[in-house]
């Protein structure tokens, strides 16, 4: 085919990612014209605010797994590493009375656990849903037998802000999700290592004879992945005030399942951290339509399964299509 | 390599292979042995095939899916549902018989889908299987509104606590289930076929195998075996609950690791199954016994899935 061929057609078709978004966002809107047509409450600026810090909460999780997912592989443990790094960050506050030292802690407690399961994946050669799959069971055992069926609550005002305040009448977590939907984006499509990541994700036989060091960028992604769990820790610590064993437990389906309504392919190679931030915005924008009408929450895990699998069949589907 | 060398290597592959779980097995056996004085008594030993029964009759099916290099995550929610089915019909018909068909055909429903979705629809099983248990999940939250299910019919108890000739009933229904898939993997076509599935998947396709029809009976399979396993489940229990069998894939994925087989290239054997589901019972009574709490048994037996693989992953490497 000559260039004359395809010159004319490419004026007409958007490029996929861009249509894709457009798609995306066409259908938020739409679920939000349905809620506001089926109840009263949807439309009001506190269930906005409201849904807004409940998709930062979900993106925060699932932005860091979207780095694992582009490169083909999965984090099960997420939810369960929020447990275990929410605890530990809880007593380590309540110890020293310190908020920033409680706000390291979690934080290294998530990248280490991340750290392990990159060598797991990337060093040991374990499939990854089945390494992090192991994770999440030893973590959920350490948090249970950890806090023993107690729970810890109340922290200080300054470090609550970061879950309840608000700037300028936005949620605080709003800022923290612009700010890492920022630099989620740079790093992904501006840097030498997001490049590489994306790389090792469509091919990795011809990332590694180009000298990507695969390895090295597997133990990365699944760092930032625990590194962001240990982070959405901290902020659902300061929004409900206390910590128990099961804090994350139904947090790794929603989270996998922001990310593939996105449009990230679980094959790797194709999807961007924008497109999780509307993934998020779309799952949570469903479940809190179930809340309003008032629909049993027993649904919810029945609701997001279906959409997962709904998301990855269209992802199959359209990759079909374009071969 | 000549047929004459595979023959002879055969037996010496298995050999190199059997030690890894027998011995897994034997030190825990002698480890609980030595650290707890009950352990090692006629009671406990029948206790421990009673209990791994549920388990294998999940586990044997499971080692099918994963030697097509598949995965079904959502079999103990599965599970747990099927055994709502089943004790709801049975209480509201009066009829231990309906409540069973009824158990199994929600099992078989559930493989169905996981095998249409993944063979049909092409979806990766974790994902798949992940989303039906989030369905299976649901809809038993749905259905019994998180209470539980109790005042079945008393025959269902005796489904678990007869026995025959000293042998508990539940012990034979699992030895039966495992000589008939045993059966099935090494002298049928359905059988070689499963290998191939995992092993070689262009070769059979090149053959002119449907490989979607067997990979949707491989988990409808799956599902049908789920639905007995409710059954046990029911009949210990006397009744069922909304998270009774909630985990019970990471049991049976841990018994299949532990046992040998490879989560690719469909490498495996059905017999390191029984010794991994067994090494799983041996491992989580051990615990009981010494009452540590079953969180802790739990992250125990998610070590014992990592260290199987990297067993797996080194012994590739070599």
């Amino acid at each position: 085919m000559t260039e004359a061929d395809t010159a004319p057609r490419r004026r007409f078709t958007l490029p996929p990612d861009l249509a894709q978004t457009g798609y995306r966002l066409i259908a938020a809107a739409l679920i939000c014209v349905a809620l506001s047509a089926l109840s009263d409450v949807f439309f009001t600026v506190n269930n906005l605010m409201n849904i807004l810090r409940q998709t930062a909460l979900l993106f925060l999780l699932a932005s860091g797994l979207t780095l694992v997912i582009l490169t083909a592989g999965l984090d099960l443990s997420v939810g369960a590493n929020v447990a275990l790094s929410a605890c530990l960050a809880a007593t380590v506050i309540k110890a020293t009375g310190h908020a920033p030292l409680g706000f390291a802690a979690g934080l290294a407690c998530g990248a280490l656990i991340g750290v392990v399961n990159g060598i797991l994946v990337a060093l040991l050669r374990i499939p990854s849903f089945i390494a992090t799959y192991g994770m999440l069971w030893i973590l959920s055992g350490i948090t249970y037998y950890y806090m023993a069926g107690e729970t810890i609550h109340g922290f200080p005002p300054g470090f609550r802000q970061l879950g309840i305040g608000y700037l300028f009448g936005v949620p605080m977590p709003v800022y923290v999700m612009v700010l890492f939907l920022l630099l989620g984006t740079w790093f992904a499509q501006r840097t030498i290592w997001g490049q590489q990541i994306y790389a090792l994700g469509a091919n990795p036989v011809a990332a590694h004879l180009s000298g990507v060091p695969i390895k090295r960028r597997l133990v990365l992604v699944y760092t930032v992945s625990g590194a962001m769990a240990g982070l959405a820790s901290l902020v659902i610590l300061a929004r409900i005030n206390s910590a128990q064993g099961d804090i994350g437990e139904e947090l790794t389906l929603p989270a996998i399942a922001a990310v593939l309504i996105g449009g990230t392919s679980l094959f790797g190679g194709f999807g961007t951290v924008a497109g999780t931030l509307i993934g998020a915005l779309i799952l949570t924008l469903v479940l809190n339509g179930m809340n309003l009408l008032q629909i049993n929450a027993s649904w919810q895990p029945l609701v997001t399964g279906v959409i997962v699998v709904l998301a990855v069949w269209i992802d199959t589907r359209t990759r079909k299509w374009s071969e | 390599m000549s047929v004459l060398d595979q023959a002879t290597q055969r037996p010496a592959r298995l050999l190199a292979r059997v030690p890894g779980v027998a011995a897994v097995l034997a030190a825990l056996i002698l480890a609980f042995g030595l650290a707890s004085p009950n352990f090692i008594s006629f009671g406990n030993i029948a206790n421990i095939l009673s209990q791994s029964t549920i388990l294998l009759l999940v586990a044997l099916p499971a080692t099918l899916i994963i030697l097509t290099e598949g995965l079904d995550l959502s079999v103990g929610a599965v599970v747990t549902f099927a055994g709502i089915v089943l004790a709801s019909v049975a209480l509201a018909t009066g009829s231990m018989l309906a409540g069973l068909f009824a158990g199994l055909a929600v099992g078989l429903a559930f493989g169905l889908l996981n095998g249409a979705l993944i063979a049909s629809l092409g979806i990766p099983p974790f994902i798949a299987t992940l989303g039906t248990l989030g369905v299976a999940q649901g809809l038993s939250l749905v259905v019994t509104d998180g209470q539980s299910i109790v005042g079945i019919p008393r025959s269902i108890e005796l489904l678990y606590s007869t026995t025959v000739f000293n042998i508990p009933l539940p012990v034979i229904i699992s030895a039966l289930a495992y000589a008939l898939v045993h059966v099935l993997l090494y002298h049928t076509r359905f059988g070689t076929y499963i290998f191939a599935l995992g092993g070689n998947r262009e070769a059979l396709r090149v053959a002119g195998v449907s490989e979607r029809r067997y990979l949707i009976a491989v988990y409808a399979l799956g599902g049908l075996m789920a639905g007995f396993a409710a059954l046990l489940m029911t009949a210990r229990m006397n009744a069922a609950h909304p998270t009774a069998a909630i985990g019970m894939e990471f049991d049976a994925i841990a018994a299949v690791a532990v046992g040998g087989t490879s989560f690719e290239r469909g490498n495996g054997w059905l017999f390191g199954t029984l010794l991994g589901v067994l090494a799983v019972g041996v491992l989580r009574n051990g615990l009981n016994l010494l009452a540590v709490p079953s969180s802790v048994q739990v992250a125990c037996i998610g070590g014992l899935v990592i260290a199987a693989m990297l067993i797996d992953a080194l012994r590739s490497r070599s």
